[in-house]
């Protein structure tokens, strides 16, 4: 069958199999790896996208369910090549070890950030508890999180 | 990769059983099958410590999961309709899963095949130090109690994946994240009758590992196997499920300890009965009591201590060798100890260990060379954060307790070979780029980062001038691998000796093309400078330039391995390691009186480190420790009935999330270790050793009930404050009253 959808930003029409999964389209037909295959339960949160800006875990989206949508994956958070502002944030806070987890928990925080432009620290823990961390204990990433929220409330530099 | 094929594994769903016929015709028809082996027709002889396992069992099957056929199909689906198609006709055999149950000589044998192995005793650890009977006679309190930890699992985020491909030629390459790859090597042509001079690994960015990814296990020789039968590249990734099941965890292990002190809290003696349930085969997980045994007799000045240790087969999947290695289940165990007695004295137990801390030129029991020590400094940092002197103790009608606990840990390399080396090269070239070729993995620890630091620090360069090359055996030096928190010890020290051959080398040319003297010469920021002629000074590139276009040119390199000056242990007695790092936690908890919920309120963490080469780098692998840590204090645990893991799933294991984790206070100590690069020690197992023992003492604080056993789950914890469990002290007041 066939599915057409836009993601990051580019037209795409494919033919899938009835039963592939978004991450299987993803990763395999449209070969945008950094979205992860960490279990395929919905557990670990590695393959989490933004679907029309919500997040979800694409192992368990069918591709058909999401004809006609906008998806974002974690390679269309870099601006014009450069590290979006998520995750320069979670490279300077060291919030990625093994960075496995790490392309999920950025579509995570991007999600939160754009519903919640001021999180608490709790708010961020609660949104990113469906992503699974083995390496940082979690603090690094928070901090990351809370960073970037606040640079992006910050007043636009008039001079820049 | 043109050609690739996808393996899947059958595996045993009998916990023990004798397989008697095994037939694959159907498989072997299936449109899309390449092929399907089993333990008739490949190659295959048997690996591990004494061994006792083979990728493809025959004989028999030990436990749910065992590996028994394989094939390699076009796509999944094809490899999964195989393996359906596989009828294996099984006769059960008598199991044991208690590892107590199999140290009793009527149990079912799992190895009869082994002469030399006696009953299901895969293994004795027995260490005897001082007059532990003339040190209990002079104690005035002893403590004694049952300690046990459970089965607990590395869980990567990545699960592991496995590549082989046979060139023409009949060179092999392995795509594979375990990271001791030259061992690896040399296992893949032992077992597989390979040539390992044909052998190349090559390790691409591992997803986590925390010790998971260092045995080699079944499904790397069985894909090498398919991807020889086939004569085609094969692929095989480990399902969720299988990690669980297919790969290494942390084996449950059991301390009948006692501890004796005087009266003045001087400990006396440490004595200990272990029973290590390590499963179906020996993996690396048999020889984790080398770590748990330095812990006993060594973790603060003890006269006299006694190990009798069995490791012990059982028909349930096999201990590996997970982060803190024996270590945080030896903690629990003695840690708990260190605050009964105190208690039982009626002293304070920071008092108690400070008294008793370990020091500098210490040499312990077991020959354990300790040159930086900052555990006091340690003990004394989380007392004070802590509030320790005013509030434990003191909050018992709020449920809330404050509990501490101390470790040692190898932190300069671990000698369980005869090299315990790394080799390194550097090289700088035209344009100034210089090149770090390490033997050591990088698995998200943070390495490369740590090592190109080194570099950049020892010649004179900016950071982001130096590039890390590490992973394909073909190119880079040997090295054991990663384990044992040794890479910023060991690897380091190698980078840092070729990176200091590499600046002497510069400098002889700044001397040639700039005129002045070595000693008024320096290299800074990618610059040589001429001390007192800023004129002269000169861009590196520049300089190399200079040096390699002309007649007679040369690059610079410099190649260096080091091998730190430890012993290998004979009778558990050599200094292993040529550094030792030490650390102390105190953790505040509520209990929840109705339910036995223990939530963790704080942890303060300090970690004697040597230097901190890279704090923010440090800290990371401090409080990703302790969340693992605090991870097996209060949640983790493969469940197992029957042999079978109950719900081998992220969903229930219990892994901490975001909200499980609390914000963990970390305090780096550096006491300039003299043998460390730069005075650094290894810290990648540090943090996750101390949670476990530190929340449970206090629960103890907070409740009076001892806690026997991790995880501290509410059912659990509800059943002893029903139950009402105590510390059991065998003696208390003077030992002539």
């Amino acid at each position: 069958m066939r599915v057409e959808l836009s993601v990051n930003g580019d037209p795409y029409r494919r033919e899938i199999e009835p039963d592939a999964t978004l991450l299987s389209l993803l990763r395999e037909t449209l070969g945008l790896t950094g979205t992860k295959w960490g279990c395929e339960t919905g557990d670990c949160g590695a393959c989490t996208v933004l679907v029309d800006g919500e997040p979800v875990v694409s192992c368990l989206q069918l591709a058909r369910q999401v004809d006609g949508t906008d998806v974002t994956t974690v390679e269309g958070l870099e601006v014009e090549g450069e590290l979006g502002d998520l995750q320069a944030a979670f490279v300077r806070n060291g919030a990625a070890q093994c960075g496995f987890c790490t392309p999920g928990m950025l579509m995570s925080a991007e999600a939160l950030l754009r519903r919640n432009e001021a999180p608490a620290e709790a708010e961020i823990r609660e949104a990113l508890s469906g992503n699974l961390c083995r390496c940082t204990g979690y603090s690094k990433i928070v901090d990351a999180v809370l960073e970037a929220a606040e640079s992006r409330q910050a007043p636009v530099d008039a001079s820049a | 990769m043109s050609g690739l094929l996808v393996g899947a594994i059958l595996r045993s769903p009998h916990p023990h059983a004798r397989i008697v016929s095994i037939d694959i015709s159907e498989a072997e028809a299936l449109p899309g099958v390449h092929a399907v082996i089993h333990a008739g027709n490949v190659e295959q002889r048997p690996y591990g410590y004494n061994h006792d396992n083979v990728p493809l069992k025959g004989e028999k099957v030990r436990f749910i999961g065992d590996e028994v056929a394989a094939v390699a199909a076009v796509d999944e689906e094809t490899a999964r309709r195989a393996l359906e198609l596989i009828t294996v006709q099984y006769e059960p055999l008598p199991t044991v899963f208690d590892p107590f149950e199999s140290l009793d000589p009527s149990s079912p044998q799992i190895h009869d095949e082994l002469e030399n192995v006696e009953g299901n005793v895969a293994m004795r650890w027995d260490w005897d130090h001082g007059d532990v009977a003339a040190a209990e006679a002079e104690a005035a309190a002893i403590v004694e109690g049952m300690y046990s930890a459970p089965q607990a699992a590395p869980v990567p985020i990545e699960t592991h994946i496995v590549i082989a491909s046979f060139d023409p030629a009949e060179h092999l390459t392995v795509w594979s994240p375990i990271h001791m790859v030259f061992m690896y090597r040399k296992e893949l042509a032992d077992c597989l009758g390979l040539d390992w001079e044909h052998i190349t690994v090559i390790q691409p960015p591992v997803g986590g590992s925390f010790g998971g990814k260092i045995d080699i296990d079944p499904h790397d020789f069985i894909t090498v196997m398919l991807a020889r039968k086939t004569r085609r590249p094969v692929k095989l990734v480990m399902s969720r499920e299988e990690e669980f099941i297919g790969t290494r965890t942390r084996q449950p292990i059991h301390f009948k300890l006692r501890t004796g002190a005087d009266a003045d809290g001087n400990l006396l003696f440490r004595d200990a009965e272990i029973v290590s349930d390590n499963g179906a085969y020996n993996g690396w997980g048999s020889h984790a009591m080398l770590v748990a045994m330095q812990t006993i007799t060594s973790m603060y000045r003890v006269p006299a201590s006694r190990v009798r240790c069995a490791v012990v087969y059982t028909n349930k999947n096999y201990g590996g060798s997970v982060r803190g290695f024996g270590n945080p289940q030896a903690t629990f165990a003695v840690e708990q100890q260190m605050e009964e007695i105190a208690d039982a004295l009626g002293l304070d137990p920071m008092d108690v260990r400070l008294r008793n801390a370990n020091q500098p030129g210490d040499v312990t029991p077991q020959g354990m060379q300790i040159t930086s020590c900052g555990l006091e400094e340690c003990l004394e940092i989380v007392r004070e954060q802590s509030g320790w002197d005013k509030r434990r103790g003191t909050m018992r009608e709020r449920h809330r307790g404050l509990g501490a606990a101390a470790f040692v840990h190898v932190g300069g390399g671990a000698r369980i070979y005869r090299s315990d080396g790394c080799g390194a090269m550097v090289k700088v070239d035209d344009s100034a780029q210089v090149t770090l070729i390490t033997g050591a993995s990088e698995l998200g620890q943070g390495s490369e980062t740590v090592l190109a630091m080194i570099v950049a620090e020892e010649i004179g360069v900016p950071l982001d001038a130096v590039h890390v090359i590490n992973s394909n055996t073909d190119v880079k030096p040997w090295d054991v691998g990663v384990h044992a928190s040794r890479t910023t010890f060991v690897a380091g020290n190698a980078a840092k000796l070729a990176a200091t051959k590499v600046r002497e080398q510069l400098l002889e040319t700044a001397v040639e093309v700039l005129g002045a003297p070595v000693d008024e010469l320096r290299i800074v920021d990618g610059v040589v400078e001429v001390s007192g002629d800023e004129e002269k000074r000169m861009p590196l590139g520049k300089l190399m330039r200079r040096r390699l276009l002309r007649e007679q040119g040369s690059i610079v390199m410099a190649t260096a391995f080091y091998d730190p000056p430890t012993q290998m242990q004979k009778d558990y007695y050599g200094n292993v390691s040529a550094a030792y790092g030490f650390g102390a936690h105190v953790a505040e908890v509520e209990v929840d009186p109705g339910t036995g919920m223990v939530r963790l309120l704080n942890l303060w963490t300090a970690h004697d480190v040597g230097r901190a080469i890279n704090p923010m780098s440090a800290e990371g692998q401090i409080e990703g420790g302790a969340a693992m840590g605090i991870g097996l204090a209060l949640s983790e645990e493969l469940v197992i009935f029957d042999g079978q893991i109950a719900a081998p799933n992220l969903h229930d294991y219990g892994l901490p999330t975001a909200v499980d984790v609390p914000r963990i206070v970390v305090n780096l100590v550096e006491t300039i270790d003299p043998r460390g690069p730069f005075g650094a020690k290894g810290l990648g197992e540090a943090g996750i050793i101390p949670p476990a023992a530190a929340i449970a003492n206090a629960v103890a604080d907070a409740t009076g009930i001892r806690p026997r056993a991790y995880p501290m789950r509410p059912w659990k914890v509800k059943e002893w404050l029903d139950a009402g469990e105590r510390s059991h002290v065998a003696r208390q007041g003077a030992a002539d009253a």
